[in-house]
């Protein structure tokens, strides 16, 4: 598909928008629906879409393994350091209340940090797995 | 109206079933998965859970197909033919599993009782008292994060795991395989 001008045209107009609701989902996973998971997936649909129309090589280039195994494994440290947090603040583990002053803000700043891990880890595991699937040797 | 909806739905979605069992291109299997859940999506929006369609249309329509895809793009696009087994025994236990199922059925509660257990446990407590005590406006969002935040801990170490699984599996595949000492070297 490297030689197609349309689908590259057409992919090129498309990622930011996608781009931009995956951080929508992301961020606005409070008020409407969608959440960390939702987001990490659309996020790697923008890869996975700039990996079919300009080549996995490219793609690859862009967002090299170690760089994906470290956000993989960084969404869930995240997740877990909150709960560890929370545990060195006085609570219990996840117990967001102790953030802050504020119950509602702690549970806020507490949600909003462990979505936040999860959809990197979700986003980085949908992307090396496609990557790993399609790298693969005929 | 709404229960129309419903049935017709419900329809599609037995009838892309049957599609997908007999049909023997794997590439149109692939597809009618895609579209299973895409219907599954739509019907879970007609029961009002638009997080669950969410998920299930990006995961379940989106990446589940392209992965799918590539899977067949490695092997191959066509089912091979296998000769039709007969036998008593496969019949039998399909019928008892069967039957079992639709007796449990009888104990369910009805479709949308408000009377049903599910809505008398946790969920008022969630209804009526997340909005306070979280701050948080979609109650799904304060279920999965807060309230069940031990869940969803699992749930995304569950994903790094299988993550982790795949890349030990498949992780080396862009390097060709060393080859044998003892092979010729044009042998694959």
């Amino acid at each position: 598909m490297k030689n197609q001008a349309i689908y590259r045209e057409v992919a090129k107009l498309m990622m930011p928008f996608i781009l931009m609701f995956a951080m929508y989902v992301q961020f606005h996973g409070d008020f409407g629906p969608g959440g960390g998971f939702q987001a990490g997936v659309i996020l790697a649909v923008v890869y996975i879409l700039y990996a079919l129309v300009f080549g996995l090589g490219n793609a690859r280039h862009v967002t090299p393994m170690t760089i994906l195994r470290f956000m993989l494994a960084f969404g869930v440290l995240l997740y877990a350091g909150v709960g560890m947090v929370t545990m060195f603040m006085g609570g219990q583990f996840l117990d967001y209340n102790v953030l802050s002053h504020d119950p509602a803000h702690g549970q806020h700043l507490g949600v909003f940090l462990v979505e936040l891990g999860v959809g990197i880890s979700v986003a980085a595991a949908m992307i090396t797995i496609f990557f790993v699937f399609s790298g693969q040797e005929h | 109206m709404e229960m129309m909806f419903n049935v017709i739905l419900l329809i599609m979605l037995l009838l892309t079933a049957i599609g997908l069992v007999r049909k023997r291109s794997l590439f149109a299997v692939v597809m009618l998965s895609g579209i299973y859940s895409l219907l599954s999506a739509t019907l879970f929006i007609a029961l009002d859970a638009v997080d669950v369609a969410f998920t299930e249309a990006a995961v379940g329509a989106g990446i589940s197909t392209v992965l799918m895809l590539g899977t067949l793009a490695l092997t191959t696009r066509d089912e091979e033919e296998t000769p039709p087994k007969g036998g008593i025994l496969p019949l039998l236990v399909v019928m008892v599993t069967g039957s079992a199922l639709l007796y449990a059925t009888i104990d369910m509660p009805n479709f949308g009782d408000p009377m049903a257990p599910i809505h008398h446990f946790m969920a008022p407590h969630y209804v009526e008292h997340s909005g306070v005590e979280t701050g948080i406006p979609n109650i799904v969002t304060s279920v999965l994060a807060s309230y069940r935040g031990y869940d969803t801990m699992g749930e995304t170490t569950v994903i790094l795991t299988a993550t982790i699984g795949i890349l030990a599996i498949l992780g080396r595949g862009r390097k060709r395989p060393k080859k044998l000492p003892h092979r010729k070297a044009n042998t694959p």
